[in-house]
């Protein structure tokens, strides 16, 4: 048994020797705002923040979390990149979108005026099969707006 | 009074006649062309925030009390025989509750013929006990020689259905009165689907009623498919999908993930999760298929089309279908001497399923890329070339088009077409660049059956509600507009309820570019139902006559200048509630209903790596009347992107030797990345079908996929001199095309003048 710090609170989880950073939110935890959509690390659509930088649950054993605070897409709800993704229409089916919210929250918090070249380089491992990535492009590029 | 009418359906080519019953009024006149108050204008997914916020739960986020995970034992193999199997160690691993194999379940199969077969499955506790429990599965393989080559099919006759012929016309007196003939052979690849929600169902009994939660572009199909595979009545199985994440055709019908959590929910007494790794999803849940294509094209000098010859081999795969990889040879244009032969070929290969306009993508690659090869022969202007064929009706049964507005598309086209010279001189050392295109032809017109209610409460507000699914498409968005629009409410006070067979009525499949035209003229005959029940509440309530009442802006209003909150006419009714109802009516009789446009695209390509580059894609589509401006650009620009990819950089590797698919990963299979998109440009012509239905719209979905690899491949040519006949285009082809050329070069300098 050990806490975690997610989205600002303290929640106790007690998984097995293996069990990934995903599989604690969704399924012990319940935030299954993280997706899990290759679960080898290859699509970005589980990234969350540890301490604010953007990291792969789904290839991230829980027990290495340590005390760095978690912050998945449960976090940022009332992030002003969610409106901006829903004005630019920067979703379709949805299922990636969580995580190129974190990513790009992680991207705008470091840097709160990207430009193109910059966003397109943050946001490469997050793959939309959709192909909503040139709104995905506009609301970042417009996300204070 | 309800109708019963015999008219012809069609999704993805497949033309049927059927019965179906017609209720209400779905003899709407249409709207007036041009945006109307909510209809044509741009309006953000209604369910944006709910998908955005990770707040939207799909069927991979559902988790049912006692629910119990499955996994699948595959074969490793294309081709074998399972000479023995033995679950028992298996059942006594921890957390396991239940096994099943080939005789417990139709899916399993102890002869798998392609990589990825399902031979067994268990169900346990946890997804990491069940998937450590299938390495204790006792299985004994017999490895057989696999069938691979599809030429090699061809030449054994292993087929999935007869060879499928084609002719008009007398095709060897059009080449006779040919005075340029261009052949070439044309190659595309295998590609994969892969949505980022993969293939998956959660089943269980209830009471006497089995539940299938599952990922799916077809709730009703899964419901009948079920249903007759089990032998129950249709309304014990009750489908569910609020959400869901992508589908691109590969999600159309229940598969086997479905059938094992049922087996194994019959098994256990529990609800089963059937969920595919994301490299069963690579073996095992369909494909685009590879083509083999050979064209012979006769022109006469002017450029005139006189003989157009097609034989296609289609690497089907187990099973799965021939697609309409004939269909751009024989609609496209407008040539009177035309034969294609298609062979559909069964090989020791993942099943095939339909992905965005199957067929004529394939198709359209190797017929517009001829095309600009002839247009280079001719020294012809490929555009011109393209307009001096134009079809002005059905030439394979001479039907008019129900509206074609392809010409204007081209109209359209030319300050884009005409950049081209700027293009190419923009060229720089090794990188040349150039400009193509490519036109499009597709169906997407829909049909009946599909019914939808519209459900007004006391609060002045209504409900859609439909057993459909939104795939991603944004169609609950464009059923609100229509629904809005016809009910005079802003948008705002318009939800749609969908998702659930045992909640709505029979809605349409979300494919074949065919959801907004089947199921928008329903949702807008409901509206329209129930508005007329309103009306006829209000001139009641008000003493005035029918006629002189309307809807707008959330109001009832008189011609004289009354006007009551639609609130206060529907606050009468307390609790009690308004219910419309509306059917989809048939297709116009006797006309062809298709989607046409144009996409011109520019590249970069270094002629020393073999790198190309899209540099930009404009893309212009003829698709009726555009609901919703917004989510419209949004699939366009997607399925542009979905072409570049499969243009540029996706394939599904196979082991020539043994038949095993090598690319299962996302890192392996190489779909694009943000980093990837081209400049692209979106016009839609938004001119409404004045034959189709009450809306005038027709489906969006598979168009902008289907001209764009031959657009590019064609810039590719006029960039670098080229002739890419394979994709995808990966430096090898360019390098080999480049090579090539050069070639070609030499021998047209060395030889006499």
């Amino acid at each position: 048994m050990f806490s975690l710090r997610i989205n600002g609170s303290v929640r106790e989880v007690d998984p097995p020797v293996g069990r990934t950073l995903a599989e604690t939110l969704r399924e012990d935890l319940g935030l299954t705002g993280t997706k899990v959509a290759c679960g080898e690390g290859h699509c970005g659509a589980c990234t969350v923040q540890l301490d604010g930088s953007p990291v792969l649950s789904c290839i991230t054993l829980v027990h290495t979390v340590g005390d760095r605070e978690v912050t998945t897409i449960e976090g940022l709800r009332d992030h002003p990149l969610v409106e901006a993704f829903v004005r630019t229409d920067a979703l379709q089916c949805g299922f990636c979108t969580p995580g190129q919210i974190v990513s790009a929250a992680a991207l705008v918090e470091a840097e709160p005026n990207p430009d193109v070249e910059r966003i397109r380089h943050a946001m490469a491992g997050n793959l939309c099969r959709c192909g909503a990535y040139p709104r995905i492009e506009e609301a970042v590029l417009t996300w204070r707006d | 009074m309800a109708r019963l009418i015999r008219t012809e359906k069609e999704v993805e080519g497949n033309y049927t006649e059927q019965w179906v019953v017609v209720e209400g009024d779905d003899a709407l006149e249409q709207w007036p062309e041009g945006p109307r108050t909510v209809v044509g204008r741009p309006a953000p997914r209604q369910d944006g925030h709910q998908r955005a916020r990770g707040q939207a739960l799909y069927t991979a986020d559902l988790a049912l009390p006692g629910m119990l995970h499955a996994a699948v034992l595959r074969s490793p193999f294309a081709r074998a025989r399972v000479k023995k199997l033995e679950l028992s160690r298996a059942l006594q691993a921890p957390g396991v509750v239940g096994a099943i194999g080939p005789g417990d379940c139709h899916v399993l199969t102890l002869e798998p013929s392609f990589h990825g077969a399902p031979v067994a499955a268990v169900a346990a506790d946890t997804l990491q006990r069940a998937r450590a429990a299938l390495e204790l599965i006792d299985v004994e393989w017999e490895e057989l020689e696999p069938l691979l080559d599809a030429e090699e099919a061809v030449r054994q006759e292993s087929f999935l259905e007869e060879p499928r012929s084609y002719a008009r016309g007398d095709l060897e007196a059009g080449f006779a009165e040919a005075e340029v003939v261009v052949e070439a052979e044309y190659r595309t690849q295998t590609v994969l689907h892969n949505s980022l929600e993969t293939h998956q169902s959660v089943c269980r009994w209830e009471g006497d009623t089995l539940e299938v939660y599952i990922s799916t572009q077809y709730i009703w199909g899964v419901r009948d498919s079920v249903a007759g595979q089990l032998g129950l009545p249709p309304d014990r199985v009750r489908v569910v999908c609020n959400f869901m994440g992508g589908g691109f055709g590969s999600k159309n019908s229940p598969g086997d993930y479905t059938y094992v959590a049922i087996a194994l929910a019959g098994k256990t007494g529990a609800p089963i999760r059937c969920a595919l790794t994301r490299r069963e999803e690579n073996l095992a849940t369909g494909n685009r298929n590879s083509t083999i294509q050979r064209l012979r094209v006769g022109a006469r000098s002017d450029g005139t089309l006189v003989a157009l010859e097609g034989e296609f081999v289609n690497a089907v795969g187990w099973a799965g279908f021939s697609g309409p990889t004939y269909g751009p040879v024989e609609m496209l244009y407008a040539c009177d001497n035309v034969r294609t032969l298609t062979y559909g070929t069964k090989l020791n290969l993942p099943p095939n399923a339909a992905f965005r306009a199957p067929g004529f993508v394939e198709g359209t690659f190797g017929l517009e890329c001829v095309l600009d090869e002839l247009a280079a022969r001719l020294e012809l202007d490929p555009l011109e070339l393209r307009r001096r064929n134009h079809a002005d009706h059905d030439l394979a049964d001479g039907r008019p088009f129900s509206s074609k507005n392809l010409l204007e598309c081209y109209r359209r086209a030319e300050p884009h077409w005409g950049r081209r010279d700027d293009v190419r001189a923009s060229s720089n050392g090794p990188v040349q660049r150039g400009t193509g295109l490519a036109s499009q032809i597709w169906y997407g017109g829909g049909g009946p059956p599909s019914y939808a209610w519209v459900r007004l409460g006391s609060d002045g507000r209504a409900a859609v509600i439909t057993a459909m699914q939104d795939i991603g498409t944004g169609t609950r968005t464009a059923m609100a507009q229509i629904a809005a629009e016809e009910l005079g409410l802003p948008l705002d006070r318009v939800r749609v309820e969908l998702g659930d067979s045992a909640r709505g009525p029979y809605a349409s499949i979300s494919a074949g570019s065919s959801t907004t035209p089947s199921m928008g003229p329903a949702v807008r005959a409901a509206a329209a139902d129930a508005a007329r029940q309103i009306v006829e509440i209000a001139a009641q309530r008000y003493h005035l006559e029918e006629r002189v009442l309307s809807l707008e802006g959330g109001n009832v209003v008189s011609a004289d200048g009354g006007s009551w909150p639609l609130e206060e006419v529907t606050g009468l009714l307390e609790d009690a509630q308004i219910l419309g109802k509306g059917a989809r009516g048939p297709n116009p009789t006797g006309m062809r209903v298709l989607t046409f446009g144009i996409q011109v695209a520019d590249v970069s390509v270094d002629v020393e790596t073999g790198e190309v580059r899209v540099d930009r894609i404009a893309a212009i589509h003829d698709v009726g009347r555009v609901i919703n401006p917004l989510g419209a650009r949004s699939q366009v620009e997607g399925g542009i992107i979905q072409g570049v990819g499969h243009t540029l950089s996706e394939e599904r590797l196979v082991d020539p030797g043994t038949g095993t698919v090598l690319t299962q990963t996302l890192d392996a299979y190489k779909l694009p990345t943000i980093a990837d998109v081209p400049e692209m440009v979106v016009e839609l012509l938004d001119i409404p079908d004045q034959h189709l239905t009450n809306i005038g719209s027709k489906g969006l979905g598979e168009p902008p996929i289907v001209p764009t690899a031959a657009a590019i491949v064609n810039a590719i040519r006029d960039a670098t001199g080229a002739d890419v006949r394979s994709l995808p285009v990966s430096r090898e082809e360019m390098l080999r095309a480049l090579e090539e050329a050069r070639e070609r070069e030499k021998k047209l300098a060395a030889a006499p003048a």
